[in-house]
């Protein structure tokens, strides 16, 4: 069973719609034991990061979240979902996230048009096992991650500035872009992290 | 760098798609669901639903078939066409399409840009722009805007009215020129160029599009996305026939397969 945590503002209709083609039950979730204890957990997001932690806080859900992660359990975090791992992002100054990665989400440059609204190429950064080969993701954000530790694996994609696109280690991975909305490539993406077999790719085109 | 878009239009109407010229005589070009995944298959980046019914009964049956259409499609979708508050956007959103676009109902009641983008996001907040030229030479085109599938005219210029929904929260804009729809006669560039160079939002082109040659152009006038219906529903061409074509012609497409 995967457990997509509800954070009430995320639309997750084409999440859903992606694990129901590929045959896998989901629901819906709020409870600190189910994020916990299911074999496979989604945090989606659209929206707010500051908006989405005050959510997070109030639900009680923060140290399931990082208790799992931190065991490795097999993790799938999306668009804000992934930029909720960090410590902070400057949309909300002053929000505390996970605090996963130690980084602070930045703003996209001024000189490109944000949102990015569209499909971007996401590369592996150095040769090494991923849950994707290089490829072409759909995109809707105004923030960015611009750097990982080293000991999390990342992917890159360029938009005015290079930014981390997806980093990940063992069984969690956080996508900036949105595997559900990226065609079957993205679709690929889904299976290969439920299946937990990442592949071997070649690095940065 | 982001892809330049490719985006094929279906306008609903009670559960068919209908392609009409300028607005009017619709005739029918296929079912909806079928064409959307037909689209994906064929390399297309997003789908655009517009519901064109006029009963209270036709716009409640578009859930389902956009919760069909989400059910067999992996790329965006954008749903419009009646979204006259922030729960109908809810509803079409709760069905399965990520953005929505909102037109006349924008135009009584400018603020309710800003509720949607406050509610749901800019990135999901879609502004249709349908525009009629009313001064046709240069230096001093302009555009005015035209609501209720183009039977009214609105005093409001098309290139202020962009400028305006930016301010308010929207993430994109769908330009439609409403002399060129379905004429197939190429979309209105100087339109393109007079909204593209006043608002810095993503702008999608549409209305006229026959061939490969008027899409470049449209990228080349600053256009993120191209619109087409006609020239896709009557099986001309393929989406990815398209872009091979347009990469051809040096515009940067997705070109990963999706079939």
């Amino acid at each position: 069973m995967v457990s997509i945590i509800d954070t009430g503002v995320a639309n997750i209709r084409s999440l859903q719609a992606s694990f129901d083609r590929l045959g896998q039950p989901w629901q819906l979730t709020t409870a600190s034991e189910s994020i916990l204890d299911s074999d496979y957990v989604v945090l989606p997001g659209v929206g707010a990061f500051g908006a989405a932690v005050e959510q997070i806080d109030r639900l009680g859900i923060r140290n399931s979240i990082t208790g799992r992660i931190e065991s490795g359990k097999p993790t799938l975090c999306i668009c804000l979902g992934m930029q909720l791992l960090c410590s902070s992002s400057l949309e909300a100054p002053g929000a505390h996230g996970l605090g996963i990665i130690p980084s602070q989400i930045v703003r996209l440059p001024d000189h490109v048009q944000v949102p990015q609204l569209g499909w971007n190429t996401v590369a592996p950064a150095r040769r090494t096992t991923a849950y994707f080969e290089a490829g072409e993701a759909y995109f809707a954000n105004s923030f960015c991650l611009d750097s990982v530790p080293d000991d999390w694996n990342h992917a890159v994609t360029e938009y005015g500035c290079r930014f981390v696109s997806s980093f990940w280690r063992g069984r969690v991975l956080a996508c900036q872009f949105h595997p559900e909305l990226s065609g079957a490539w993205g679709e690929n993406v889904i299976e290969n992290w439920l299946a937990g077999t990442p592949i071997e790719c070649g690095g940065q085109r | 760098m982001l892809k330049s878009r490719i985006i094929p239009c279906l306008d609903v109407k009670d559960g068919r798609v209908v392609k009409g010229v300028k607005f009017q005589n619709l005739r029918d070009a296929g079912c909806p669901v079928e064409l959307s995944q037909h689209y994906q298959q064929q390399g297309a980046d997003e789908i655009v639903v517009l519901d064109v019914s006029a009963t209270r009964e036709a716009r409640l049956a578009m859930l389902d078939t956009i919760e069909n259409i989400r059910r067999r499609i992996s790329i965006p979708l954008t749903v419009g066409g009646g979204v006259g508050s922030v729960e109908d956007a809810g509803r079409l959103l709760g069905s399965g399409a990520d953005k929505v676009s909102v037109n006349s109902a924008a135009v009584k009641d400018p603020e309710l840009i800003a509720r949607l983008s406050t509610r749901f996001g800019a990135q999901c907040t879609v502004l249709a722009i349908d525009a009629k030229r009313i001064q046709d030479s240069a230096p001093d085109q302009r555009w005015m805007v035209v609501t209720r599938s183009g039977t009214q005219e609105e005093p409001l210029d098309a290139a202020t009215w962009s400028k305006k929904v930016q301010q308010l929260g929207a993430g994109e804009i769908l330009l439609t020129s409403f002399d060129r729809d379905g004429t197939r006669s190429g979309y209105d560039l100087d339109l393109l160029r007079a909204v593209t160079s006043t608002t810095s939002l993503p702008v999608i082109a549409s209305g006229g599009a026959d061939s490969v040659e008027h899409m470049v152009e449209a990228f080349n006038s600053g256009a993120h996305a191209v619109l087409a219906a006609s020239i896709f529903h009557d099986a001309d061409t393929t989406v990815e026939k398209v872009k091979r074509k347009l990469a051809d012609a040096g515009i940067n497409v997705r070109m990963g397969a999706d079939s």
